[in-house]
């Protein structure tokens, strides 16, 4: 092994080095950033759901007016529109944020991979409005304990009801069902089974999906957030996975019910311990470290301490860096802690400049924040990222940031300070012979030792 | 999971087949990109997230789709051949149909049943197989056809835009490029950028084909020496990848390529998951199909000519309507035909009608034939590779059949 543990940590589990942060070490100090407070919330904090929907409820009641020719809302409706826009704004601003100034990067490691499991496209004006809520109240709390309230969490959350259609699935015999002639819609049960728990590869079948629709109908979405109505809950009992569930009331006791078994299901076990080791180790995993993990599951009842703590000690987990590619956003944000930029640089930015530092270069480099391709998140292989075009915007991020960011950084100190180790000579022979500094930061941003890890 | 061994194999793969090339700096050798035998041009649109062929291609002839569907489907289709009629925002491609330049194939998937995944679903439209656990999924079925074609170069197949097309991967190299790219290093820079790349093949040979295409493509931009400036530029062209990406541009960038050496150029369009009102949630994609198809024709010019364009999609829609006025993942589906080489103003397939009795599951559109048909058979007229080596190679365990001849 050529690589110091604390190397591995920081670049492998967390968003890598940051001038100045004291190193936290490896194994057991991993541990201790998912248990305690979340102090990187608390210091970049984001509104809650009543906040959220007031916003949205206030500019809906404004455009109603203003639509209706009433020309006083006119100036009301404009702040609202500006007030919106910095909420969202807010969100991808104070999501960076805690990714580049946190001292525990393992612990926004784990949030960004939950939050790419339940991936949610956030469409439309109130989807947008709410899609931080969903991160900060229905991922982030549950990200180090049992993966049935994550599983409960996030499938319940409106964000999650909206995009994959629940919030439009009735049950066909229900009161609503009957009277409005409406039906089921399957989306939401067909990606909680292939998507989120068991893996395409599980052992449910087309019967299973189209239960599991009939069980979820009731899940509606209000201005307070997700309510049950057993006016479109499907009667009777349905079986999904050869188990039964509720009785002639349906209930949403039984939706819990069922989330609870799918979530200590050996097929999940074994799907979210493969996930994990691919996302975080490498596009080949060791199916023994797989297996490991699984089993920690198991044993567990899907605890996510153990689960983690069983990655951790496996030595597959410690083995020399280079395995994966950084994604776009873990790219740009071990760039702007390798560059040092400074907290009041980048917390509270206007919109221009969170779309200028953020947004734009996630577009260009194919990861646009809120916008993955399907509610499978983004891909994990290295191909998929390093393309031609990819790796060209790569590039031209690296040139704009180390001209932004880069002022007082000599090149051959950065190529240090930011791989240490992994820098490989002829790297440290490149960025010295660079004719412009510019283009030495920019080199050492775009070489394969810092897109990797 | 699919994927899983799918990337070591493609990793030796890539690493084996540019081991000699990927040293080769582009600034010091220029790279010359062969041409295959033939002027015959090929395009393939992936429609991801499964278009709905009975409302886009839809058999109107038959009152039982009515009663499938109240609340789905346009009210005034185009009628195209006394049975099946085209959906109004598609409208725009009749001129097209009555040229003879546009046609449709119907009931057809690919050998995908049941679990009714995008993801598998599109996994297995693009490596052309029978099924996800094949020897070869790991790769396109594009990237295993220009095996057979004798003087294949890398920029003989282009994917075009920001994401990685599985249909291309494979044992040849194959070149990618979106249509805002662009690269402002100086000289000097992009030769360390070659130093720095060599070792590791993924990088040296995304690296080595974007300052390539940067440099051919861009020949218009000046790399300033004013640092301000030259950020400003770069801000305003990684702007405008946000509208970049629409259906427009990528059939415009690949009708450029597709005028010189590039033979194969293959985009997606994206759109097609109607599962909540789709009278108004489809119009989207529908315009972009559209948009696609009269881009490439009026870029194109004479090359549309000696052009076929293939449109497919990973699986069709449910036969019902849903309870939200939209259609859930189904099996059989239809694909999109069109270019000056394709024998159009025809509905291609065998139609098995929309009984109960007659549906696949009792539920979707039953398939009667296979997606890799008839584009084999596109595949053996366009470039004369034979039906034995398509049955083995590009689309194994398939069996062609009779010719339905969507060639003229």
């Amino acid at each position: 092994m050529v690589h110091s543990l604390e190397t591995i940590a920081a670049i492998r589990f967390g968003y890598g080095f940051r001038p100045g942060e004291p190193d936290l070490g490896a194994r057991d100090q991993l541990l201790q950033q998912i248990s305690g407070a979340d102090l990187a919330q608390q210091a970049f904090p984001t509104p809650g759901f009543q906040e959220r929907m007031g916003l949205h409820r206030s500019f809906r009641a404004l455009h109603k007016r203003v639509k209706n020719e009433d020309e006083s809302a006119e100036p009301e409706l404009k702040k609202a529109k500006v007030a919106r826009r910095a909420l969202v704004v807010n969100d991808v601003n104070m999501r960076c944020a805690r990714a580049i100034f946190s001292p525990f990067g393992f612990r926004e490691r784990l949030a960004a991979f939950w939050a790419d499991h339940f991936t949610v496209i956030a469409k439309g004006q109130m989807p947008r409005v709410i899609h931080g809520d969903f991160l900060d109240r229905a991922i982030r709390p549950h990200i180090a304990g049992r993966f049935a309230d994550l599983l409960i969490a996030s499938t319940t959350h409106p964000s999650m009801l909206i995009f994959l259609d629940q919030t439009k699935s009735i049950g066909p015999n229900s009161k609503i069902g009957k009277k409005k002639k409406r039906g089921l819609n399957e989306n939401l049960a067909r990606e909680v089974l292939e998507l989120h728990t068991m893996g395409v590869g599980g052992s449910y079948t087309q019967a299973d999906v189209r239960q599991l629709a009939e069980l979820l109908t009731g899940l509606i979405v209000t201005r307070k957030g997700m309510q049950y109505s057993k006016g479109a809950a499907e009667p009777g009992a349905e079986t999904v996975l050869g188990k039964s569930y509720g009785g002639e009331k349906a209930s949403e006791t039984d939706i819990l019910a069922f989330l609870e078994d799918l979530a200590v299901h050996p097929d999940t076990a074994n799907y979210i311990a493969q996930k994990l080791v691919v996302h975080f180790v490498s596009d080949e995993p060791d199916p023994e470290m797989v297996a490991h993990i699984r089993d920690a599951f198991l044993t567990s009842g899907g605890d996510l301490q153990s689960v983690y703590t069983a990655m951790l000690e496996h030595p597959g987990a410690w083995v020399d860096i280079g395995g994966k590619v950084k994604q776009p956003f873990d790219f740009i944000v071990s760039g702007y802690r390798a560059l040092n930029v400074q907290r009041d640089v980048i917390s509270n930015l206007k919109p221009r400049d969170v779309w200028r530092i953020f947004e734009i270069p996630l577009i260009s480099m194919g990861q646009p924040p809120r916008r993955a391709l399907g509610p499978n998140g983004w891909p994990e292989e290295a191909e998929a990222w390093i393309t031609p075009q990819g790796l060209a915007a790569r590039l031209q991020w690296a040139l704009v940031a180390s001209a932004r960011f880069g002022d007082g950084l000599d090149p051959r100190d950065f190529v240090l300070s930011s791989l240490r180790e992994v820098a490989g000579e002829t790297l440290k022979f490149a960025v010295a012979g660079s004719e412009k500094k510019i283009e030495g930061l920019a080199l050492a941003l775009s070489s394969p030792e810092f897109n990797r890890r | 999971m699919g994927y899983v061994d799918r990337s070591r194999r493609r990793f030796l793969a890539k690493t084996l087949a540019i081991g000699c090339s990927a040293a080769a700096s582009p600034l010091v050798t220029p790279v010359t990109f062969a041409s295959v035998n033939s002027d015959k041009r090929l395009v393939v649109i992936v429609l991801r997230g499964g278009m709905d062929g009975l409302d886009v291609v839809a058999p109107v002839g038959d009152p039982l789709l009515a009663q499938y569907r109240p609340n789905v489907g346009a009210a005034s289709h185009s009628d195209l051949d006394g049975f099946f009629a085209l959906h109004p925002k598609l409208s725009g491609l009749m001129p097209m149909w009555q040229s003879g330049e546009l046609a449709f194939v119907h009931a057809v998937s690919t050998p995908y049943r049941n679990k009714r995944s995008h993801f598998d679903g599109q996994d297995i439209l693009e490596a052309g197989v029978a099924e996800i656990n094949s020897d070869i999924h790991d790769s396109g079925w594009i990237n295993r056809m220009l095996a057979q074609m004798p003087g294949a170069g890398k920029e003989t197949a282009f994917s075009v835009g920001r994401e990685s097309m599985l249909l291309l991967r494979g044992d040849l190299p194959m070149t990618s490029w979106s249509p805002e790219g662009r690269i402002d290093l100086s000289p000097q820079a992009q030769l360390m950028l070659d130093v720095i790349y060599q070792k590791d093949p993924l990088f040296a040979e995304a690296g080595s084909v974007a300052l390539t295409l940067a440099a051919q493509l861009n020949l218009d931009i000046e790399v300033s020496d004013d640092d301000q400036v030259m950020m400003r530029q770069i801000m305003k062209n990684m702007q405008a990848a946000n509208r970049f990406q629409r259906a427009t541009s990528l059939a415009a960038f690949a009708a450029n390529r597709l005028r010189e050496d590039t033979r194969i150029a293959a985009f997606s369009i994206g759109g097609w998951d109607t599962h909540r009102k789709q009278t108004s949630s489809i119009k989207k994609a529908l315009g972009q199909l559209q948009a696609a198809l009269t881009t490439l024709k009026s870029e194109l010019g004479q090359t549309w000519e000696k052009t076929a364009v293939v449109c497919m999609t990973e699986f069709g829609r449910t036969v019902r309507e849903n309870g939200s006025a939209g259609t859930d993942h189904g099996t059989g589906g239809a694909m999109v035909l069109a270019g000056g080489l394709i024998r159009g103003r025809r509905v291609y397939g065998d139609w098995p009608g929309l009984r109960d009795d007659q549906l696949f599951k009792n539920r979707d559109l039953m398939p009667t034939s296979d997606v890799r048909r008839y584009t084999a058979w596109m595949i053996r007229d366009l470039y004369g590779i034979s039906a034995s080596e398509l049955e083995a190679a590009v689309f194994p365990g398939l069996d062609m059949g009779g010719n339905p001849k969507v060639i003229s």
